[in-house]
């Protein structure tokens, strides 16, 4: 029977399946960090448990690190006692911690791909629900709650109901200045921050199998701001070649094992989904968002939506609620509107091959006197990097501020914060009300149209810099 | 876990969509390591202004005490966004035993039903007539009938559940208990696929 690409995996990973209730599904990698697993640590241990499987378990500090100065102890009493807390859990439980300081350590989004971790064909999880990033992979990769973390902590599985499939097409060639933030952006714009709850997204079409796979992992990332449970990308030569050589990687007689297996991951021919989405890739523009979610978005020369005219009241209050927030107007366009603050990090956008797309954009130029600039690479391997490379001198000939890794400025929780009222530019995920700090207004685009504003220091259609 | 049984409660109308859940509880209060006290910032910035407990924002719902019970009733799409299960134990944590919407977020969902919060699905219509009600009016939740009813007409709403999860929430059980069980067949399944 033909199969999509989610099944083949789902089916290998069922170790029992419920009458009239959910499965029960094998996990084969849980990535944890400092926010989300205390509590699950504390309910095992009341529980009189040990983590059953510490080897297929991997931790980092991330969320509530500081993003200045990580060598001396964190200034914030309670961060540091959340971190502290996942160093004693990960060394009395046996489970590999990255945190601070460890050349590994970074956004756990970044880190599991890059040390070759993520693997095809795996299931991940992670108390976070960015963890549909490493779906890139084709793996089925998603976020869960804290009493799932525990669960997953207790025996290695999940209670999971199979979820509905889509599949989202996007055939066709980029525009120039359009990049794979755009194409999420865009998808989610159309099909609305609801449009894919209860089901599994695959994404498919020439133009996702000609990104790399960074480009892939900002995709498959942002699945869940349109209410999937995850996002997947079938692994091909891209996908190998990265994997190929990382230190967790398989290697030698195993390696090309492994690729045969890899290779059979993709959906048959007459696989039969839910529902399908056809997207033309000639009609996608560089995108940026207004409202207070991220389906709230538009061409960069587009205008925002007259809210008044639409006929859903619920929709409309949407709209007229997210335009307040934001300090904006229905109809107008974004073009020209100062901004003071662009923030290029997070796990969406903070990937080497986004800081080089910056760098390449900002080269010989220099930031506008108004706006502040940060820089927060998505993990000390990719600083590592961007240092090797030579971007940093790039970077601060333009006036930009390079911080350490951490998820930083994505979301109002360590000290990195836009303040009330302000508006930032950022390649991060979410718009939501206060998001990046309480009252802070978030403009959510691609790194290169954060680059643009940050030279001209107003929104900018970026293809007038290139 | 608490177990669930029938609720009779007046409730709070909260009509807005895509409720995220930075709104039900803001990054900021992720700092605990335990499970309690959550409630007290509890739509922390639609609550307060700057920040402060003493400036109530008059045009919030929960700082009207006319607005009360155990029952929170709200807009489509609720707890979107962030996978946070502080956003259920805010919820529970400040008093409410259940959620009624037209749509729930997935990731909210599993963890409501992980924590004894339990999240009803009804339709869009049926959600209107809700919010058309007084502030007096009380609502009975049925789980073992599955369903919703306005003890004002006698207007009733059936609900789905998982008859899985419906066993879990009427006996006070939980997933990990039935995994723990299950460890001898997981490392089966392990040595098979090995």
């Amino acid at each position: 029977m033909a199969k999509t690409l989610f099944e083949k995996i789902w089916d290998k990973h069922v170790v029992k399946q419920i009458e009239g209730g959910p499965s029960i599904l094998y996990i084969d990698k849980h990535f944890i960090h400092e926010v989300t697993s205390p509590q699950a640590f504390k309910g095992l241990e009341k529980r009189g448990l040990s983590v059953f499987r510490p080897q297929q378990v991997v931790a980092t500090a991330d969320h509530n690190v500081p993003t200045l100065n990580q060598h001396l102890p964190i200034k914030d009493e309670l961060s540091r006692i959340q971190v502290q807390q996942l160093i004693e859990n990960c060394k009395k439980h046996q489970i590999e911690l990255y945190g601070l300081g460890h050349p590994f350590q970074g956004i756990v989004h970044v880190i599991g791909p890059e040390l070759g971790i993520t693997q095809p064909g795996m299931t991940i999880v992670c108390g976070d629900s960015h963890t549909s990033t490493h779906g890139a992979f084709g793996t089925i990769a998603f976020g869960i709650g804290t009493s799932e973390v525990e669960m997953v902590f207790a025996s290695q599985c999940l209670m999971q109901t199979k979820p509905k499939l889509m599949r989202i097409n996007i055939e066709g060639e980029l525009n120039k200045g359009v990049v794979a933030k755009d194409i999420i952006l865009y998808i989610i714009a159309q099909i609305s921050a609801s449009g894919a709850t209860g089901y599994f997204v695959e994404y498919a079409g020439s133009a996702i199998r000609s990104l790399s796979m960074e480009a892939r992992m900002t995709i498959c990332n942002m699945s869940i701001e349109m209410g999937a449970r995850g996002g997947m990308i079938a692994p091909d030569e891209t996908t190998f070649q990265y994997i190929k050589g990382r230190q967790f990687a398989p290697s030698g007689e195993s390696w090309n094992q492994k690729v045969q297996e890899w290779s059979a991951l993709f959906s048959d021919t007459n696989a039969v989904f839910d529902q399908e989405i056809h997207i033309d890739a000639t009609a996608i523009q560089p995108m940026i968002t207004y409202g207070t979610n991220p389906g709230l978005g538009i061409a960069i020369n587009g205008f925002i939506p007259i809210a008044e005219s639409i006929p859903d009241e619920g929709e409309r209050h949407t709209i007229q609620k997210a335009l307040q927030y934001m300090g904006l107007e229905s109809g107008k366009s974004l073009l020209g509107l100062p901004v003071q603050h662009i923030f290029i990090g997070s796990c969406t956008n903070s990937r080497i091959e986004d800081l080089r797309q910056v760098a390449l954009l900002v080269k010989g130029r220099k930031k506008n006197a108004h706006v502040q600039v940060m820089i927060v690479p998505g993990s000390q391997q990719v600083s590592k990097q961007v240092q090797a490379e030579g971007l940093d001198k790039i970077f601060q000939e333009a006036g930009f501020e390079i911080r350490q890794a951490g998820c930083s400025a994505c979301l109002g929780m360590n000290e990195d914060k836009i303040p009330a009222g302000e508006y930032c530019i950022s390649t991060s995920n979410r718009n939501f009300e206060g998001r990046q700090g309480a009252g802070a207004r978030t403009l959510l685009a691609s790194p290169l149209t954060a680059a643009a504003a940050a030279i001209t220091g107003v929104v900018t259609d970026v293809r007038e810099l290139m | 876990m608490d177990k669930i049984t029938a609720i009779q409660s007046r409730f709070v109308p909260m009509p807005i969509e895509n409720i995220d859940t930075d709104q039900i509880i803001p990054a900021r209060f992720l700092k605990a390591t335990t499970r309690e006290g959550f409630g007290k910032n509890l739509f922390r910035d639609w609550r307060y202004s700057d920040d402060d407990e003493s400036q109530p924002k008059a045009d919030f719902v929960l700082n009207h005490k006319i607005y009360n019970g155990e029952i929170l009733v709200a807009g489509k799409n609720f707890g979107c966004g962030s996978s946070r299960e502080h956003a259920a134990w805010a919820i529970k944590d400040y008093g409410f035993k259940v959620v009624i919407s037209s749509f729930f977020a997935d990731i909210f969902k599993d963890n409501s039903l992980n924590n004894g919060l339990l999240p009803i699905t009804v339709s869009d219509v049926f959600l209107q007539q809700l919010f058309q009600l007084s502030p007096a009016d009380t609502l009975t939740v049925s789980l073992e009938a599955q369903t919703v009813c306005i003890d004002k007409s006698g207007q009733k709403e059936s609900f789905e559940i998982n008859s899985y999860k419906k066993t879990c929430l009427l006996n006070g059980y939980d997933d990990i208990d039935y995994l723990i069980n299950m460890r001898a067949a997981i490392e089966q399944f392990e040595q098979q696929v090995a």
